[in-house]
């Protein structure tokens, strides 16, 4: 398969006729599927350990307009202790900024585990040179972003110019690279509620994922549908299937509208079912999402106490 | 986070507080519980645990004389003088009150019969609603059904259900029976009789005439002594084919008429253009759903030879995530074989299957030590010319053969005694059109498979019986389509 996937990226054909090959998802099948794993039922014990593994998972973000230093060191304060009365609490898995933001959020956060994700490539639409989005990406890189989130061409993409696509890929991935021979990893943002059918998304995860993406992620939280179970189930079977045919392992991350800890738990059944516990780890899935942690922090200490306390137990922002 | 991640699910039973089981029950005649004429009686069970959930009468040929005609009383004096739309009243509220009590109907179901709880909550009880909500919506309407401008109905039909869906088939059975006018006399499967009469609590609390609905309990004689008696204007069954053959030859020669849904040997075939992952799933959903106690399973997976690999290598992963147990445990995906009677069935077909050289494979999977178990199971390697892909196994059990062509799948799906269902998996619109016209079954699903749905008509060709159960033929079944 990988001397397969060595032609498919010899020419512009060539990818389009290995992505056009692909199979097809049927909407009604995948639709039903989702639905039947989201009515698994998770209690006690499981319930713990899932919300848990949900908050070392998240992506903390803030990606506005009137983000300020002082926005940027709260959010990374939040991330490296989620429930500061509890030490038991895990730390969230990143903090995601814009490219300008990174050093305050690297400095805030210094060796406490918790990433650096930067926004790059003329984050949210893409629609910029590509030299531009490169110089993006390596402000963010320079700044000392461990990890880049990178849009997709949409435009590019609908038009079925899959190898533009593909080259902006492995540019911006050649962009991650660090002056000591280290990489930022690279995720790639789809906007799936751009590209709108499940067979484009399977396309679309492919394409990243031969371009040398390490994650691939539904969308930039700026264009609804956001992230959505059945979305990403299909990102799953793609990154099952890319391993089981290259041997390499890519992360899955969806992002945007997922709120509650219910909607977490599904998620990561979904993972558990489709693309296995291999992925259910922070390494390898995430959630790109700004509330969803404070309703995981009041479960956990629901679960803990016995009792709801309410939002004024958790931290803002 | 430091351990490796293991996502067990906690166990999530259903409570089995919201149904009260008696100890013992009596048979459904005239609108009132009555004892049996003789004091025989037999014990149902649940299959996950062989537990004695109940002690059920065993009705006899003086029993079934007494339903038969609190029926044709019910028949002559109240139901065939009702207008069509009073009949309606009867059979809305009893979809109503389904649906309320769905909850404690599911749990009943999955006790008695073993099927997983999911499926008797998400599936079985609101189809069950559905039916009845469907044919409420007819009985006002048969003279614009296209059966005449005045069909009748027969006068009493006798009814026999089997096992697999318990409350499931007596909706098909007595929602369109009366919306058409008819009376009935149903016999439930003497392994899960519970459901059918909580229905007939249902019948009481929607204040049915007394009579419209009688159900008698008990095993082949019972059935046999309905399909025989004389004042039975009409017979359906839903059963096995060598039943459904007895029945065919009990009632030829007399005025009786009859509709048998029998067995089958769906041919579930998979083009290699085929939505992959879907198609998997609805493999896995056409043979494994209900423990494959499905007529219209599709037991027999065709796999074009050019992604047979493939396809198998996915089928297989997506087995070892199935979750088999207690079927009240919300989380379970395949519950126990209903019977030890149909166990030893499985074990012996499958057994034959092994002797034939046909290989086979199991997820690993830890099965209850009480009650009747069958790990899901496929057969690769099988051909035409093996058993395993002739008989109808009525279990978890899959047998997997190939094709080149489109013609060739077209064949070898015909090539066999039954028509009752088959699957086609393929992207392309025109194929799917193309091979459902070459296909002699009576349901062909495209891209997905075992819906069911009031409006649709279900019923097979060959050995799979005859006659049709939903929708408007479905209706045309209890009606005579003289006009007078």
């Amino acid at each position: 398969m990988s001397t397969t996937i060595d032609e498919a990226t010899r020419s512009a054909d060539s990818l389009r006729r290995f992505l056009a090959g692909l199979p097809g998802v049927d909407q009604v099948g995948a639709e039903e599927r989702v639905a039947d794993l989201s009515r698994r039922s998770i209690k006690t014990t499981s319930k713990q350990y899932a919300i848990d593994l949900a908050i070392s998972m998240v992506d903390l973000t803030t990606l506005e307009g009137a983000d300020t230093p002082g926005k940027v060191r709260a959010l990374s304060n939040k991330a490296m202790r989620p429930d500061p009365t509890d030490g038991s609490c895990p730390r969230a898995a990143a903090v995601c900024v814009y490219p300008d933001l990174v050093p305050v959020a690297k400095q805030t956060l210094g060796d406490s585990g918790v990433n650096v994700a930067s926004v790059a490539t003329a984050f949210p639409s893409g629609r910029a040179a590509l030299s531009i989005r490169l110089d993006d990406t390596r402000t963010a890189v320079e700044a000392g972003a461990d990890e880049i989130d990178m849009v997709i061409d949409r435009g590019a993409f609908l038009a079925g110019d899959y190898q533009r696509v593909y080259d902006d890929i492995v540019a911006v991935k050649a962009a991650c690279e660090r002056a000591d021979g280290t990489h930022a990893h690279l995720k790639v943002i789809f906007e799936t509620g751009e590209l709108q059918t499940y067979d484009n998304v399977r396309r679309a995860s492919w394409l990243a994922m031969m371009a040398g993406a390490d994650f691939i992620k539904t969308s930039t939280g700026k264009v609804q549908p956001a992230a959505t179970l059945p979305v990403t189930l299909v990102m799953l079977e793609a990154v099952r299937d890319f391993r089981s045919a290259t041997g390499r392992q890519v992360g899955v991350k969806p992002a945007g509208g997922i709120r509650t800890t219910k909607d977490a738990i599904k998620y990561l059944v979904v993972v558990n079912e489709i693309a296995g516990p291999d992925w259910l780890t922070p390494d390898w899935f995430r959630f790109g999402a700004s509330s969803l942690l404070n309703d995981l922090l009041m479960q956990r200490q629901r679960m803990l106490t016995g009792h709801y306390s309410g939002p004024d137990y958790v931290t803002l922002d | 986070m430091a351990d490796k991640p293991i996502f067990e699910y906690a166990p999530a039973p259903q409570s089995r507080s919201v149904v009260d089981i008696r100890s013992s029950y009596g048979l459904f005649i005239g609108g009132e519980f009555v004892e049996g004429a003789s004091a025989a009686s037999f014990k149902t069970i649940s299959p996950a645990t062989e537990e004695v959930l109940a002690e059920v009468t065993e009705a006899n040929a003086e029993d079934v004389d007494r339903a038969v005609a609190a029926a044709r009383r019910a028949y002559t004096r109240v139901w065939s003088r009702m207008p069509g739309a009073e009949r309606a009243k009867y059979l809305y509220r009893i979809a109503r009150i389904i649906a309320e009590r769905a909850r404690e109907f599911a749990v009943l179901e999955s006790l008695d019969n073993g099927k997983p709880i999911k499926e008797s909550r998400d599936a079985d009880i609101p189809l069950v609603a559905q039916w009845f909500f469907y044919y409420a919506g007819w009985a006002d309407k048969l003279a614009y059904a296209g059966l005449g401008t005045n069909p009748k109905a027969h006068g009493v039909a006798g009814q026999i259900i089997p096992w697999n869906f318990p409350l499931m088939m007596l909706a098909w059975k007595i929602a369109p029976a009366l919306a058409a006018g008819n009376t009935v006399v149903l016999k439930p499967a003497e392994t899960t009789p519970l459901t059918a009469l909580l229905f007939a609590e249902v019948c009481q609390q929607a204040d049915l005439p007394p009579g419209v609905v009688n159900i008698v309990t008990g095993a082949g004689a019972t059935g046999q002594a309905i399909v025989e008696h004389p004042d039975v204007d009409k017979v359906a069954f839903t059963g096995s084919t060598d039943v459904g053959k007895a029945i065919a030859r009990s009632v030829a020669g007399t005025r009786k008429k009859v509709t048998l849904e029998l067995g089958g040997k769906a041919a579930n075939i998979v083009f290699d253009d085929a939505p992959v992952d879907q198609a998997v799933d609805g493999i896995v959903n056409g043979i494994f759903f209900n423990q494959g106690h499905v007529c219209c399973a599709g037991s027999r997976l065709l796999v074009q030879e050019s992604v047979y690999d493939e396809l198998l290598d996915r089928l297989k992963r997506r087995m070892t995530t199935l979750r088999v147990g207690d079927p009240l445990d919300k989380n379970t995906d395949i519950g126990a074989i209903n019977s030890a009677e149909q166990l030893a069935r499985i074990r012996e077909l499958s057994a034959i299957g092994d002797a034939e050289g046909a290989e086979r494979w199991s997820p690993p999977c830890e099965l209850p030590a009480n009650g009747f178990w069958f790990a899901p199971t496929i057969f690769t390697g099988v051909t035409q010319a093996h058993r395993i892909a002739r008989e109808e196994i009525f279990g978890p059990v899959l047998s997997v053969l190939t094709f080149r062509t489109p013609a060739e799948a077209v064949e070898k799906a015909n090539n066999t005694p039954y028509g009752l269902s088959a699957g086609v998996w393929t992207e392309k619109g025109s194929r799917i059109l193309s091979i459902a016209n070459q296909l002699r079954a009576g349901v062909v699903w495209a891209n997905t498979f075992n819906k069911f749905d009031p409006a649709s008509p279900f019923g097979g060709y060959k050995e799979s019986g005859y006659g049709r159960e939903g929708g408007k033929p479905g209706l045309a079944a209890y009606l005579t389509e003289e006009s007078n």
